[in-house]
């Protein structure tokens, strides 16, 4: 209890503060600004880079965002998250680099296209729970990662925003331009995707299938 | 064993994320519920998506490369320093203010560094345009750097890690396939303050414009 309560309490601080400063900001304070976006400044760069799937590109577009939330802080407004607003600007701004750079891939046409939603059965394999504690190993993170980094475009980037970025659907739908029905299919999709890449366990050889290829989804 | 329930198999399946979301109406959840009492591989399949949505939500998921941090501080710093001047109304004696910085900078870097560590390829690129802190690999009897991973690295065996400004500084020069993009817009040619930046061999963010 008197340890939830002292989260409660750094969580309320952590706000306060985070309000108080985007207030400096907006009044001119420039020099805050860094302070305001450091706590969510892997997560800019981590919403570039699931669009971009570049590096260095997505650092590139990471700090393009910030400037560009810099330049528009006044338009931000209290009742939005700042972190939900700082994300929506990050992928807008990649998925405008992506548009520029590689109209006309065919990745980009096919990934336009949501499955018509018909499931085969599979029996999927036993879960083995993976322990939140195995985060601590790069290698259990460099193996999540490229499980993610494995998936279609269109999953990948619902599955950042929502699952990792925190984004509600709403947002998420409204970040990458799809609808609201479109998300959730691909948020299920993506998220039994990524069961089925990491099912037989951390202890097991992860990764020893291949990624999903045409014509090898379960679904 | 396991149950044999196709149907409710397939509907539990198709809405077990907006179960987790907790956006199944009353009467669904308590059929889901159900069929999850008594269905091992549903369950397995739930306890399993519950399970990666848990681990990929954690923050300790969110990745960034070495010196992210340090170098958005640097950006937002170059551009905070910048806004009080106007631009248009600087720029006409800022270019060639700049090109005398360049001149003065590259007669100084070649003092300083290039007699100590002359480039390895008559040949090369000048390696302006490259962010600095870029992780890049060099590898034994090899004159040029590489971003990790390029098919043109020789002997991979003897590859060492360095960052950009030291592989520079030590006379090793650009691939010009894994860097191309930096060394085609550094070619474009650069503003002003780039090539101040330039000059000062501190070439943190400049000409990232360019594409794969």
């Amino acid at each position: 209890m008197a340890e939830a309560n002292v989260v409660l309490n750094n969580a309320m601080e952590g706000t306060s503060r985070e309000q108080e400063l985007i207030a400096r900001v907006q009044g001119g304070e420039n020099e805050f600004f860094y302070e305001l976006v450091r706590p969510y400044e892997r997560r800019v760069y981590a919403a570039a880079l699931a669009i971009l799937r570049h590096e260095a590109d997505a650092e590139e577009v990471a700090q393009e965002a910030v400037l560009k939330a810099l330049r528009g802080i006044r338009q931000f407004r209290a009742e939005a998250r700042f972190s939900t607003w700082l994300i929506q600007i990050t992928v807008n701004e990649a998925l405008m680099r992506r548009r520029r750079e590689r109209s006309g891939m065919m990745e980009g046409i096919d990934d336009q296209r949501d499955e018509d939603g018909q499931y085969t059965r599979r029996d999927f394999a036993d879960w083995r729970e993976i322990p939140s504690e195995a985060l601590e190993r790069k290698e259990v993170r460099q193996k999540l990662a490229r499980a993610l980094a494995s998936l279609d475009r269109k999953y990948r980037e619902v599955f950042v925003l929502r699952d990792m970025e925190q984004l509600n659907i709403q947002e998420t739908a409204e970040a990458l331009g799809i609808s609201v029905a479109s998300v959730k299919t691909r948020l299920l999709r993506a998220r039994l995707m990524l069961r089925d890449l990491l099912a037989g366990g951390w202890e097991q050889g992860w990764f020893s299938r291949l990624p999903f290829e045409k014509g090898t989804k379960p679904w | 064993m396991v149950n044999e329930k196709p149907a409710n198999c397939e509907l539990v399946w198709r809405e077990i994320s907006n179960y987790l979301e907790g956006e199944v109406d009353a009467g669904l959840r308590t059929a889901m519920d159900e069929h999850f009492r008594t269905c091992a591989r549903c369950r397995s399949v739930l306890e399993g998506t519950r399970n990666v949505m848990q681990l990929y939500g954690d923050e300790r998921m969110i990745e960034a490369p070495s010196g992210y941090g340090r170098r958005l501080e640097r950006r937002l710093a170059q551009n905070l320093r910048g806004p009080s001047r106007s631009w248009s109304a600087w720029s006409a004696w800022l270019v060639p203010l700049a090109a005398l910085l360049l001149i003065t900078g590259g007669v100084r870097i070649a003092s300083s560094r290039t007699v100590a560590h002359p480039l390895l390829s008559e040949h090369a690129q000048p390696a302006h345009g490259i962010p600095s802190d870029l992780v890049v690999v060099v590898s034994a009897d090899a004159k040029e750097f590489h971003v990790r991973g390029c098919e043109f690295i020789h002997n991979k065996e003897k590859e060492r890690t360095l960052t950009a400004k030291e592989a520079v500084e030590q006379g090793y020069v650009p691939c010009v396939r894994c860097m191309r993009k930096y060394l085609q817009t550094a070619s474009a040619g650069h503003t002003a303050l780039e090539l101040e930046a330039a000059s000062q061999l501190d070439i943190e963010d400049v000409g990232l414009g360019g594409g794969e």
